[in-house]
Parts: C-alpha cells; sequence; structure tokens
C-alpha cells in the first residue's frame, strides 16, 4: 500500500519532468523551424485570421465594458475626494499598464488558444500530422511555427485594441453620460501617462502574454492523447494553464517594469 | 500565392491594430517630453527635497520645460544633488533658481525655475547655486509653534 503510492508519487514526478524537458524541446524547435512561417507567410496570415481577427468582436466588446464599468466604479471612488477629473488618468492607466494586457491574453486563451489546442490535437488523432511526416513535410514547420507566429502579432495588436477601446467606453461613460469636463479628462489623461513607461511595457507585456499562451496552447494540442478524451482534457489544460501562466507573468512583468515609480 | 478575402481582413485588423497603438501613443500618452538627444543637464543642490521623484516636471513660469533626470545623496556635503534634464529650446541665465513647489495641496512636487539676470546662460553640467528647499509641512509648524510661544512670552 505504502509502498505503491511512493511509486506512484515517483512515477508521476517522473511524468512531469519529462513533459516539462519534451516542452522545452518542442519549443525550441517551434523558434528552428520559424523560417517557413516567414518565408511562406501566407501560411501565417491564415492563421492570423482565425486567431486575431476573429477574436476582434470579443475583444472590443469586452473593453467598451471593462473601460465603462472603470468609470462608473472610479468615478463613484473619486467623488469622495472631489477629483472627479482624475477619472481619465485612472481609465488610461488601469488599461494600458494592466487590464488592457492581461484581460485581452486572457479572453485571447480562451477564445484562440483552446481552438489552436484543439485543431492540433484533433489533426493528431486523425493522424494528418504523421500523414504529413510521411510527405517528408514537418509539421513544426507547416503546422506549429505559422500558429505561433500569428498568435505573437495577433496579441499585441488586441491588446492594445482592447485599450483603446476601454478608453472610448471610459470616455463615453465619464464625459458623455456623467459629464466630467472633457478638457481635463484627456489633458489629464495626457500628462500622467507616459508612452515609454506606461504604454510601450503594455505592449511588452502583451508579448510576452502572446508567446506564452500559444506557445502552451500549441505544446497542449502536440502531446494530447489521440483519443476524444485526451483531446477535451487537452483543451481545458490550455485554458488553465495558460491563464494561470499569463496572470504569473504578469506579476513578474510587473514587479520588473514599475519598480522605480511611484 | 494569390491574394485571398483573407489577406483583406487580416490587413484591416492589423492597420486598426496599429491605430489602435497610435490612438494610445498620441492621444493618451505623451511621448516623453524630453528626449535626450536635444537636451542639456543641470545639478542642482537642496537641503532637502521633500517627495520630489525622478521625472518630476521641471516647470519656468508654469511651462514644463524639462523633468527630473536623477536624484542622488552627496555624502560630502551631506545635500541632495538632484539632476534636471532640460530642453535645449529653453535656454536661461547662469544666476537662475531652483525652488521646490507643490502643485495643488496634496498634488505632485515638482521643480520651479525663476530666471536671473545674467547674460551668460546655464550650459550642460553646470550648476544652479541658488536653491530653495522643499516645505516640509513637519518644519513649518514647529516655526509656527516657536513664533506662538514667543510671543506669549513674558518680556
Amino acid at each position: 500500500m505504502l509502498r505503491q503510492s511512493i511509486e506512484n508519487l515517483g512515477n508521476r514526478t517522473i511524468q512531469v519532468v519529462w513533459r516539462i524537458g519534451f516542452a522545452t524541446r518542442f519549443f525550441l524547435a517551434t523558434l528552428l523551424h520559424s523560417g517557413t512561417a516567414f518565408r511562406r507567410f501566407g501560411l501565417t496570415i491564415r492563421e492570423m485570421y482565425f486567431s486575431g481577427v476573429l477574436s476582434l468582436i470579443i475583444i472590443l466588446v469586452s473593453g467598451l465594458f471593462v473601460g465603462m464599468v472603470l468609470a462608473l466604479q472610479g468615478y463613484e471612488t473619486l467623488q469622495t475626494y472631489g477629483s472627479e477629473e482624475a477619472l481619465g488618468i485612472l481609465v488610461a492607466l488601469s488599461l494600458v499598464r494592466e487590464l488592457g494586457p492581461v484581460v485581452a491574453a486572457l479572453l485571447f486563451a480562451s477564445r484562440a488558444g483552446s481552438a489552436i489546442t484543439a485543431e492540433i490535437g484533433l489533426m493528431k488523432a486523425t493522424e494528418q500530422l504523421s500523414a504529413m511526416e510521411m510527405m517528408a513535410v514537418d509539421p513544426i514547420a507547416r503546422v506549429v511555427a505559422p500558429r505561433f507566429w500569428a498568435g505573437v502579432i495577433s496579441m499585441p495588436l488586441l491588446a492594445a485594441l482592447f485599450s483603446a477601446m476601454g478608453i472610448f467606453g471610459g470616455y463615453l461613460v465619464g464625459v458623455q453620460l456623467i459629464g466630467v469636463d472633457e478638457g481635463a479628462f484627456w489633458s489629464q489623461m495626457q500628462s500622467a501617462v507616459d508612452f515609454e513607461q506606461d504604454i510601450l511595457n503594455g505592449v511588452i507585456k502583451s508579448v510576452v502574454f502572446g508567446v506564452a499562451i500559444t506557445a502552451i496552447a500549441l505544446f497542449e494540442g502536440y502531446d494530447a492523447p489521440p483519443t476524444a478524451e485526451g483531446v477535451s482534457g487537452a483543451t481545458t489544460r490550455t485554458v488553465v494553464t495558460s491563464s494561470l501562466a499569463v496572470l504569473a507573468l504578469d506579476f513578474v512583468l510587473t514587479a520588473f517594469m514599475f519598480r522605480g515609480i511611484s | 500565392m494569390n491574394k485571398t478575402i483573407l489577406d483583406l481582413w487580416v490587413g484591416l485588423f492589423v492597420i486598426t491594430g496599429i491605430a489602435a497603438l497610435l490612438f494610445l501613443a498620441l492621444k493618451v500618452g505623451s511621448m516623453s517630453a524630453v528626449n535626450t538627444s536635444n537636451s542639456y543637464e543641470v545639478v542642482a543642490r537642496f537641503d532637502n527635497i521633500g517627495g520630489l521623484k525622478p521625472r518630476a516636471p521641471v516647470k519656468s513660469a508654469g511651462v514644463v520645460v524639462g523633468r527630473v533626470a536623477d536624484i542622488s545623496f552627496d555624502n560630502e556635503s551631506f545635500e541632495a544633488a538632484v539632476t534636471l534634464r532640460l530642453d535645449k529650446r529653453y535656454a536661461f541665465p547662469k544666476d537662475t533658481s531652483a525652488a521646490i513647489m507643490t502643485s495643488g495641496l496634496l498634488g505632485e512636487q515638482y521643480i520651479g525655475l525663476e530666471a536671473g539676470g545674467d547674460s551668460q546662460v546655464l550650459k550642460d553640467q553646470d550648476r544652479i547655486t541658488l536653491t530653495q528647499s522643499a516645505v516640509v509641512l513637519e518644519n513649518l509648524i514647529g516655526q509656527f509653534i516657536y513664533g506662538k510661544a514667543q510671543e506669549g512670552a513674558p518680556q
């Protein structure tokens, strides 16, 4: 009994280490075989359509609502200090620094990451990947790398759109609905938000999130057991793991980027 | 490779994404007002800088003319050495004075430059000698109480 459970524990540990090693090798192979993704850029563009363009609706609508809620909530709090004009700063800084990259990444993980895993998992289950190998086509170069670069390119664009849409939503609620002074809203925002410190750091964050999400999604798909259960489990794992990875990475990146300020 | 309708959508996506970034850069944020290439640095020493932070604005007559580049402690004179990065477009006389001020009652602190009358102008790595430290609330209250006590003392 005891011996059995210890054996199980050891077995599971070895499996985890094995998987991490395989994931690292897979990630490096994807980077090494990225040549095709750029030489035949049509492949990457096709994937950008599926993971980027089709995510636009959810990103834009969520961004609008997040911005509107931020403005409502921020106004309630700022009102008690008589500084409603700072609403622009609150909305812009929280969106550009945190909410834009993080929420867009979480949405991207559940919208595009899960789709990537399911697609690659099914390709493996129906032996399309093996068929490619038989025809001397490297599935990593032909299938995996274009999806990876499409995700990495799409993610910062989606995050920027999310932030812009959120600020527009904040403007709608704050200025048009509640009646904060429009000049103060924009000018205070401009004086507080710095291009390098805030906007560029937000873009860097979203690029890192893009790499993490697509790498996890691709690996889970590639590693999925070739059964219906296996693919569904891999899809769930993609969403859970990449969401956790985004939040953990966000903490690390924020600690690095904003240590010196305020 | 043929052009497809897909390319059109992806092109639109990329363009709107870049437009959003531009919107963020131009409308929401301000490019760091002073970049290193067309600026010069001067050093000002203060007895007390209060809550001044790097990147705080440097204003003259209310206009932002530069930013605080660096703050360090001089262990020889026991003063704070504040490096100001000023825009090259603005030249100040050598006897310009610097004071640490607060915008509003609880606002952020900034450095106010008051131009002097010297005919020579400040150059890179020059020193501003006339400085006025930040007003520390505790000192102010201390002085007030001291003054009151003096008033009430029997002659």
